[in-house]
């Protein structure tokens, strides 16, 4: 009980420290001080204040999207196990549903993009769809992995199982899908060298260019929904490439917590000693991904 | 009182719907609705005898001998049977509802009357076909359907393009008949008799070229890549409620042939399986992947359609390897997942065929890249296509998910672990399948944002105009059905449990419900719904103190944008079809512009089909060419043919005086 | 008896010859003609008495064969300009040759054919075999399309000798049948040739390629 509360109470606030975390590393990077750690807080309520300015073009979709895109990745938060404690929601079968959900934000994503009828929205949406029809056999090369080594199919032993059976035959695989989740990560929540979340050129842009016509509530919503987003995906990937626990839930949280933020300076750093790649590259790094992580299904079932 | 005579009896309403429309005037509307009544009389009358029999009513087989030697007219139904007359007293009736205002027969004197009495006809073919269990009869069905479908589609054959689709079917299909009556008569040359009953001991290998033949006969009609050809310009040159009956249910009877023909043949090869899945997989990711590059809607629609039956191919190939392996897990889950997807497939694809036809109708085009901005005068209309588009990328929580989940489950479930032993090489189509998810989430927002979102790229798409209500009527009824097993998929678990039981022959399988938590699935659509709902009303409360405004959409300050430079479907399209090339091999035409002030210059791009343009159409051809050698022989002079006679005569007498 | 009717098949081969070396076309409807008769008459001979079947089989035989064909062939020629078979495919000699070939062939052949014993010696089989040989050769070799049909009533003319061999169980229906079956034919044919030369003004088959799509 404690541990739903807990779990609840974490997916809806952390995940806007995560971005202050990443953006605090690059300002240290480059030799400034940036702004406060918690300034995605204050930048959610400030939008949540102002008022919204519609497109003449747009329809019921362009609002459809930002509110089925929160509503699906905070189900798909209740379906991930935090730290040692159990998902609040969990069966067998599950991680499809984690994984298509994530597929109907993108559907109603790009939708509302497309929506305004301009040339950004629309480039940003076809290289968003594009990239993950490369990254989607990416991630169900690793969730096969998982359930391969965990003998269920439910994201909640899944992702334990790492933890509780660490050996020597699993290690390696494990290895290689914690490679490839990671580039997935980077690539779903557009983070250099995929994307560049701080770029002013439309043309270079995938997600900033679908959200360029979004203000105010509207881009709170979207806003706070790619930091639950990279939320979620971190706590996949942390499942993975670090599979330890105390067993006692006092510590368990704290270390959970410390192993996030950590994530949002690994990614922190990445950006900030990384340029992003030529946008015909970007395949080529998604594919690797996707063998990665077949490598480590075929070393698996061998 | 046998179920069985008025289930013919209803098909024999539905197959001769459209004949008093022919005996009335071309021009007048009395026929299509007396068709139209016919058809729904007989569809009650079937659904009515389905719903008997599921409740429990006796409906033992028939069998009349007619004059064909050697055959029985012998019918019967069982839980396979039934599965698939669904959707024959489904979709053809509201087609032919759609039909009243899409294709009036007022305003189609010249093929109204034919397109009413062949669409009954197809309708008819198909229940029997379904029913049928003598060998000679199904052939019989067989053809009935294929050939009403082809005068069906074939409606407006004054243009060309409609003529050699029509062409291209009447082959496609004639080869898969041919190889029909080869199973066929194998069949009984192993049996000895044409009945068509499950539980006799055939050899292997007798088994295996059955089993070759089958696939290769209905997988024309299923459309299984590669002998998919006659697809996409059959189905985008039909007309729409056409269409959608031809793929929505039509392609299934394919599958039923394959389906019925490995309940017949229980005694499997190991690569029975393994194959059918390959091909399932190729079929499906192929499929979406010439679908994201066509720029004709219709066509778009149709790979869709082929991408589809690759998934319940996936599904059969699980079920065969499960049985091949005694594991009853994955026949459940295989064959639930497959014979479901039947149902989500001719749901959604039906609503999304009616609803091309209208937007066709009003947009006055098939071409994507012509039409947008539709929303804001069909809105209905869209939101009738956003059902459909997020139902068939098997989005949560409509229905298209619910089948494919329980394929994937049934395909995580061969990695192995627990009691089960695996087979991990299967698994390899859970990532086939979610390429293919992937690929059609683009190809649908593709379509959804290129016809109704942005701005109008066209005049047509200006003014165009919302569609009648017995157009939207049916789309509404489809609409229903999808989020209806979307959200209650338990409902259909018994049948589909039933139709598995009879197809391995064994009495107990257990319930789907036992290995995976269907219900959940209930729970996870009403919860995304509550979700969706409360971030609305935050929303809506953190607006009530805000400004809405309207404004142009950012253009980058350009000062005259117009519909044109906003992003086409072929554009959406062209990452990934640059990143298929191997496969789709896209044609692009341009004009390369040079000096300081160049001419007006064009951009032309296309993604014609592989299979036919490149392998299919020049065998053809060649063979064309090489013919007309033997030409030589036809002289045109009479005394050079008697010559002819002359030298056969000697020969002839000369090689029997020799035999003797 | 036996005598009598070999004595009228060499004739009846002697005529095929005669009418594969002759180039005009009323010598060949005569030819052909006279033919005839003298197969209309051998059941006569063949059965040594005469009966009501076989006179009723005779009579219209000869009369067809004999009277009314020829006249319709000539009566066809009169509309035509050029009464002879001026180049033929190979020259009249050589078609000759060509006959006498074929009827050698045809003695060659019948000794190897399994016979019944009582027609073992006659010579009813080779002069058949030989008489559709020329047919097929009047057939093939001439351009006119009266000389065609002529070829075609020499091929008849060798079938009806076949036909000998079953004269016993030959029923009158099926004579008769076949003799209407001739006179149908022929019928249309005149027609067709009346045709042929209001089309192209002569009676040159080799016109007719023409038509070949």
């Amino acid at each position: 009980m404690i541990d739903t509360v807990l779990h609840v109470v974490v997916l809806l606030l952390l995940p806007p420290l995560l971005l202050g975390v990443i953006t605090k590393i690059k300002a240290w990077f480059a030799g400034r001080v940036g702004a406060p750690v918690l300034q995605p807080y204050y930048d959610l309520a400030k939008l949540m204040r102002r008022g919204l300015v519609l497109s003449t073009t747009t329809t019921w979709m362009f609002r459809a999207g930002p509110i089925v895109t929160l509503a699906t990745v905070l189900l798909a938060g209740l379906l991930i196990p935090i730290g040692a404690a159990d998902a609040p929601v969990a069966f067998a079968g599950d991680l499809i549903l984690f994984a298509y959900l994530f597929g109907l934000a993108r559907f109603f994503t790009t939708s509302a993009a497309l929506d305004t009828g301009s040339a950004f929205e629309g480039m940003g949406s076809a290289r968003e769809v594009t990239f993950a029809c490369l990254s989607e056999p990416a991630l169900f090369f690793a969730l096969m992995v998982l359930a391969k080594i965990s003998g269920s199919i439910s994201l909640t032993s899944m992702l334990h199982a790492p933890a509780s059976t660490l050996s020597a035959g699993v290690a390696a695989p494990l290895v290689l899908i914690g490679i490839g989740l990671f580039i997935v990560l980077l690539a779903e929540t557009c983070r250099i060298p995929v994307d560049d979340p701080t770029t002013h050129l439309e043309l270079t842009m995938i997600h900033e260019a679908m959200v360029l016509d979004h203000s105010g509530p509207l881009f709170s919503v979207i806003l706070y929904a790619s930091a639950v987003k990279l939320f979620v995906l971190g706590t996949v990937l942390l499942h993975v490439i670090v599979p330890f626990e105390f067993g006692r839930a006092w510590l368990d949280w704290p270390l959970y917590v410390v192993e996030i933020l950590g994530l949002a300076a690994v990614i922190g750093v990445v950006e900030s000693i990384m340029a992003r790649l030529q946008m015909r590259h970007v395949p080529y790094l998604l594919v690797g991904a996707m063998l990665f992580c077949g490598f480590g299904f075929i070393l698996l079932i061998r | 009182m046998n179920v069985l005579t008025f289930l013919l009896a209803a098909i024999a309403l539905l197959g001769l719907s459209g004949l008093p429309a022919c005996l009335l005037s071309p021009r007048s509307s009395t026929g299509q609705h007396i068709a139209t009544g016919m058809m729904a009389a007989g569809s009650l009358l079937g659904l009515a005898c389905l719903a008997a029999v599921l409740a429990g009513h006796a409906a033992p087989a028939l069998s009349w001998s007619w004059r064909i030697p050697q055959s029985l007219f012998a019918v019967g139904v069982d839980p396979v049977s039934i599965l698939f007359l669904f959707p024959v007293f489904i979709v053809p009736l509201l087609g032919s509802v759609y039909g009243l205002s899409y294709w009036k027969q007022a305003e189609h004197p010249a093929n109204g009357q034919r397109v009413g009495l062949f669409y009954g006809v197809l309708a008819g073919g198909m229940a029997l076909v379904v029913i049928a269990r003598d060998g000679v009869l199904f052939l019989i069905a067989w053809e009935l359907m294929a050939i009403a479908a082809y005068f069906a589609a074939t409606a407006e054959d004054d243009k060309p393009e409609v003529r050699r689709a029509g062409w291209i079917y009447l082959i496609a299909t004639h080869i898969g008949t041919l190889c029909l009556l080869a199973l066929f008569a194998y069949w009984r040359y192993v049996t000895g008799s044409f009945f068509l009953e499950s539980g006799r001991v055939i050899p292997v290998e007798e088994a295996s070229v059955m089993f070759v033949l089958a696939l290769v006969g209905f997988g024309f009609k299923a459309g299984l890549m590669p002998l998919h050809v006659w697809l996409p310009g059959a189905h985008a040159n039909a007309p729409s409620h056409v269409s959608a009956v031809m793929s929505g249910v039509m392609l299934k009877m394919g599958v039923y042939g394959i389906v019925r023909t490995t309940a017949l043949l229980t005694s499997g090869a190991a690569w029975w399986g393994p194959a059918v899945l390959a091909v399932g997989a190729f079929t499906s990711v192929a499929g979406i992947a010439f679908a994201i590059g066509q720029r004709d809607l219709k066509r778009l629609l149709a790979y869709s359609s082929i991408e589809n039956v690759g998934i319940i191919a996936m599904g059969l190939g699980l079920a065969l390897i499960g049985r091949f392996q005694g594991c009853a897990a994955w026949v459940l889950l295989g064959l639930g997942g497959a014979l479901l997807h039947v149902w989500n497939h001719s749901l959604f694809k039906s609503l999304l065929f009616f609803n091309a036809g209208a937007i066709i109708h009003a947009a006055g085009t098939r071409e994507i890249d012509r039409m947008g901005g539709l929303a804001k005068r069909l809105p209905v209309v869209m939101a009738l296509f956003a059902v459909g588009a997020v139902a068939i990328c098997a989005l949560p929580p409509l229905n298209g998910f619910a089948s494919e989940w329980l394929i994937y489950v049934g395909l995580f479930r061969t990695l192995g672990g627990g009691a089960e032993t695996g087979t991990p090489a299967a698994a390899l189509a859970a990532v086939a399948l979610a390429m293919t998810g992937a690929l059609a989430v683009a190809c649908f927002v593709k379509v959804l944002g290129a016809v109704f979102l942005g701005a109008p790229r066209s005049e047509a798409a200006e003014h165009a105009h919302a569609p009648a209500a017995t157009m939207v009527a049916p789309m509404a009824v489809l609409a229903c059905g999808c989020a209806g097993i979307g959200f209650f998929p338990l409902l259909t678990m018994p049948l589909l449990e039933s139709a598995a039981r009879m197809w391995t022959g064994h009495a107990e399988l257990g319930a789907i419900a036992g290995l995976v938590p269907v219900r959940q699935l209930t729970v996870a659509g009403f919860a995304l719904a509550a979700f969706v709902g409360a971030v609305a009303l935050i929303l809506k409360m953190a607006l009530r103190q805000q400004t809405v405004r309207t404004g142009l959409t950012w253009d980058c300050g350009y000062a005259r944008p117009t519909g044109r430079m906003e992003y086409t479907g072929s554009s959406f399209g062209d990452s990934l079809v640059n990143l298929t090339t191997f496969l789709l091999r896209p044609k692009k035409f341009r004009t390369s512009l040079r000096g300081l002030f160049p001419r007006p210059s064009g951009f032309k791009s296309l993604v014609p089909d592989t299979v036919l343009d490149r392998l299919v159409t020049p065998v053809f051809k060649a063979v064309g060419q090489a013919l007309p050698r033997l030409r030589v022989l036809q002289q045109g002079q009479t005394h050079v043919y008697v010559l002819y006679i002359l030298i056969i005569m000697i020969v002839l007498l000369v090689w029997g005086s020799m035999g003797s | 008896m036996t005598n009598l009717l070999n004595s009228i098949l060499v004739i009846v081969l002697m005529l095929n010859l005669f009418a594969l070396g002759t180039s005009r076309i009323v010598s060949v409807i005569r030819t052909v003609s006279i033919q005839g008769v003298l197969l209309g008459l051998l059941p006569l001979l063949s059965h040594g008495h005469l009966s009501l079947t076989a006179f009723l089989a005779i009579l219209p035989t000869i009369a067809l064969k004999g009277v009314v064909i020829p006249g319709m062939m000539t009566h066809a020629l009169r509309d035509v300009k050029i009464k002879r078979e001026v180049e033929p495919l190979i020259g009249l000699q050589p078609t000759v040759i060509l006959g006498a070939l074929g009827t050698v062939f045809a003695l060659l052949f019948a000794d190897q054919l399994p016979l019944a014993t009582q027609h073992a010696g006659a010579l009813i089989v080779p002069t058949a075999i030989a008489t559709v040989l020329t047919g097929f050769i009047l057939l093939i070799t001439r351009f006119k399309a009266l000389t065609q049909v002529m070829g075609y009533l020499v091929l008849e003319n060798g079938i009806f000798i076949f036909g000998m061999l079953l004269v016993e169980a030959m029923p009158l229906v099926v004579e008769m049948g076949v003799l209407l079956d001739l006179f149908v034919a022929i019928f249309v044919i005149c027609i067709i040739v009346n045709q042929i030369n209001q089309a192209f003004s002569s009676l040159d088959t080799r016109r007719l390629v023409s038509l070949k799509e």
